[in-house]
């Protein structure tokens, strides 16, 4: 008997680097859950993929500008979103997306996300946070909850972490949510109107990681992580982001800010219009 | 398009900084990110009353680490772009000067050494970078660095250090001094079509068979830009030529870093530039660089009208190291004597090159570069 074999293409296959596969990220990852959520709000946003540029910091997440088949680079740790605002000034028609982790962004690369939120740069911020570091062994961040155990917090987390959604609001960004992996059709839609945005905007998502944080935290396997996040979570749109807290018990999610404001490529580049006008009279 | 014809052309009385920043526009540079520190400062302030006049783009960062991120991103995304810097700075730019090395992204980062460590003197001149130009990121690699000694190289060799940065794809520096950055000296800028300007090369091939590392013959890689449909992606990991992470592979390891370093170094010749001054009759060369290299002119002059033959090896070129006009330079001279307003950094280079002459070392540290008071009893101790 004949056997036919026929040859599907996936059809977010044009989304991916296949080269690229198999990916670094461990069992129970939600890291695929996000990028499967992020090119689905390409795919129903039919966005230009050759306008498209993904930069990552250093980190499992950082993997994700060279999965995705867009131009893409991957900075020194914490300074993706620098290295963006330099890309989205050259060439403000291009769509700049940095995907980062919560130690990129906000322990070592902290003081260019707010700066980045304050000028209202228009690129999109989506950060995964799981709660530590992870691809260095799981050491504790600037997100890891009160009383975590991490390799470098045997004894427990004594430090405060940050309120992500929170410190994005008060820095100036225009569209500020937080989802979990669990939450795939708001995170989503989250991703669709953070694309969508013209100013600085800022997605979080809660993500498990079983193998690293999950481990030293009684939650051994991603269902176990995932089950947290279903307990706790309290869907609370357009709640004070101060309030929006992240424990064992209550996990507030989403949407937090949708406001518009000029954006600072756009302000720049019409000054600079007139400005150049205005110096080629004189010479002419 | 921005119009772009409003640049200066004809004399002018400028200083160091605003002359490098006039340079910078002549060589098509349309982006510039910085911090502000002195003594650089003037080149942030000239460029963002300047840059909006052709188009161009100011913008102050939050940091100098934050300033050459941006640089690197502006540079992918088709800019000439440039940094201004001093020490303090500098140190704050080695991680991602490692970056624009290892992607090899063209830039400009001008660095107005004043003294150091640290905060050291930040209204007075020194020459205390020398080696962190070349040896500051962590790793091995091969960088340009130029040092001016007027007001008239600062403009001259902003171009040169572009036109580096553009044929070799690697961050250039301009490693001027606080005297050179701040005086005021006439400036003569040629009219546009006499001045060299070079632009990166760009890929032919079509984009499914690009490669953004693959090099061609003179060992650079054609550069893309964002934006052209390429979907190309660039890592500071090591990468092999498709600009993949290999980061468990020795062999594309060593092919990576060796082409980094063999594209200056073999390039080296074409690259180094040095003055040499009454050299040819010599008993007795200076080496010196930067300001100090004006009061070693005057130092070998008093010596030939003293009857002492003494000539001047003036670096312009600082790394790729100068080695064989050094060699060349000591051959026939009893003694080379080097002058720096540092401790001893290039002077190790020049022993190194010169062999079996000797070389005495004329340290300065502080307000005021050696004179040539000093440099010529040197020459004249040089037995």
């Amino acid at each position: 008997m004949m056997v036919q074999e026929t040859v599907v293409v996936h059809p977010f296959s044009k989304y991916l680097r296949e080269e690229m596969m198999p990916h670094i990220w461990c069992p129970g990852c939600g890291n695929g859950i996000v990028l499967n959520c992020f090119t689905h709000a390409l795919d129903e946003l039919k966005m230009d993929l050759d306008k498209l540029v993904v930069v990552s910091g250093i980190g499992c997440i950082g993997r994700t500008a060279g999965y995705i088949n867009a131009d893409s680079f991957h900075t020194t740790h914490g300074r993706a979103l620098a290295f963006a605002t330099g890309v989205k000034m050259a060439n403000p028609d291009l769509e700049v997306v940095v995907i980062s982790g919560d130690g990129d962004l906000f322990a070592i690369g902290g003081n260019h996300f707010i700066h980045a939120a304050r000028r209202n740069i228009g690129m999109k911020v989506l950060c995964v946070n799981n709660l530590n570091y992870g691809m260095t062994g799981g050491q504790q961040g600037p997100t890891t909850p009160i009383e975590s155990l991490t390799t470098t917090s045997p004894y427990g987390n004594i430090e405060h972490p940050f309120n992500l959604v929170h410190l994005a609001a008060a820095s100036g960004a225009t569209y500020v949510a937080r989802w979990t992996t669990l939450h795939v059709r708001r995170l989503t839609m989250s991703l669709k109107k953070m694309m969508q945005k013209k100013g600085f905007s800022f997605v979080e998502v809660l993500s498990p990681c079983p193998e690293i944080f999950g481990r030293h935290n009684k939650m051994r396997s991603g269902l176990e992580m995932m089950s947290w996040f279903k307990k706790a979570s309290v869907i609370d749109n357009f709640s004070d982001p101060s309030k929006a807290e992240i424990t064992a018990d209550k996990i507030v999610v989403g949407e937090f800010v949708d406001i518009e404001k000029l954006s600072y490529e756009r302000m720049l580049h019409e000054k600079i219009s007139k400005i150049n006008e205005k110096a080629m009279e004189k010479v002419s | 398009m921005p119009k772009t014809k409003n640049i200066l052309s004809g004399a002018h009385f400028l200083n160091g900084d605003l002359a490098s920043a006039e340079g910078a526009l002549i060589a098509g540079c349309r982006f510039f990110a910085g911090y502000p520190i002195t003594p650089a400062t003037e080149i942030a302030e000239h460029l963002s009353l300047r840059m909006p006049e052709l188009g161009g783009i100011y913008i102050q960062m939050e940091d100098e680490i934050a300033s050459l991120a941006a640089v690197i991103g502006a540079s992918y995304s088709g800019l000439k772009a440039m940094t201004a810097t001093s020490g303090p700075g500098f140190s704050l730019m080695q991680e991602n000067i490692g970056l624009a090395v290892m992607t090899e992204a063209p830039c400009v980062i001008v660095d107005v050494m004043r003294g150091g460590p640290s905060t050291g003197q930040p209204t007075l001149p020194g020459q205390q970078d020398v080696m962190q130009a070349k040896w500051g990121s962590h790793g091995d690699y091969g960088i340009i660095a130029l040092t001016p000694s007027s007001v008239q190289e600062m403009f001259d060799l902003t171009i040169e250090a572009f036109n580096l940065s553009e044929t070799y794809r690697v961050p250039t520096l301009l490693m001027a001094d606080e005297i050179v950055g701040h005086m005021w000296e006439k400036v003569v800028i040629p009219p546009m079509e006499n001045i060299k300007i070079v632009n990166r090369k760009k890929p032919h091939v079509k984009p499914r068979e690009y490669k953004p590392f693959r090099p061609d013959d003179d060992l650079v890689p054609p550069m893309a830009t964002f934006g052209e449909g390429y979907h190309f992606h660039a890592t500071g990991l090591t990468h092999n030529e498709s600009g993949y992470p290999r980061t468990s592979s020795s062999e594309v390891q060593s092919q990576l870093v060796n082409r980094l370093c063999d594209k200056i170094q073999k390039n080296a010749d074409k690259i180094i530039k040095v003055e040499e001054i009454m050299l040819d009759d010599a008993d007795v060369a200076v080496v010196a660089y930067g300001i100090v290299a004006r009061a070693a002119l005057s130092a070998i002059r008093k010596a030939r009208e003293k009857g002492i033959k003494a000539g001047l090896l003036r670096l312009i070129t600082l790394w790729p190291f100068p080695e064989e006009r050094v060699a060349k330079a000591a051959k026939h001279v009893r003694g080379i004597v080097v002058a720096e307003m540092n401790r001893g950094q290039l002077v190790r280079e020049v022993e190194r090159a010169a062999k079996e002459t000797p070389v005495t070392f004329l340290s300065k540290l502080g307000e005021e570069p050696h004179t040539p008071m000093e440099i010529l009893e040197a020459i004249r101790r040089v037995k």
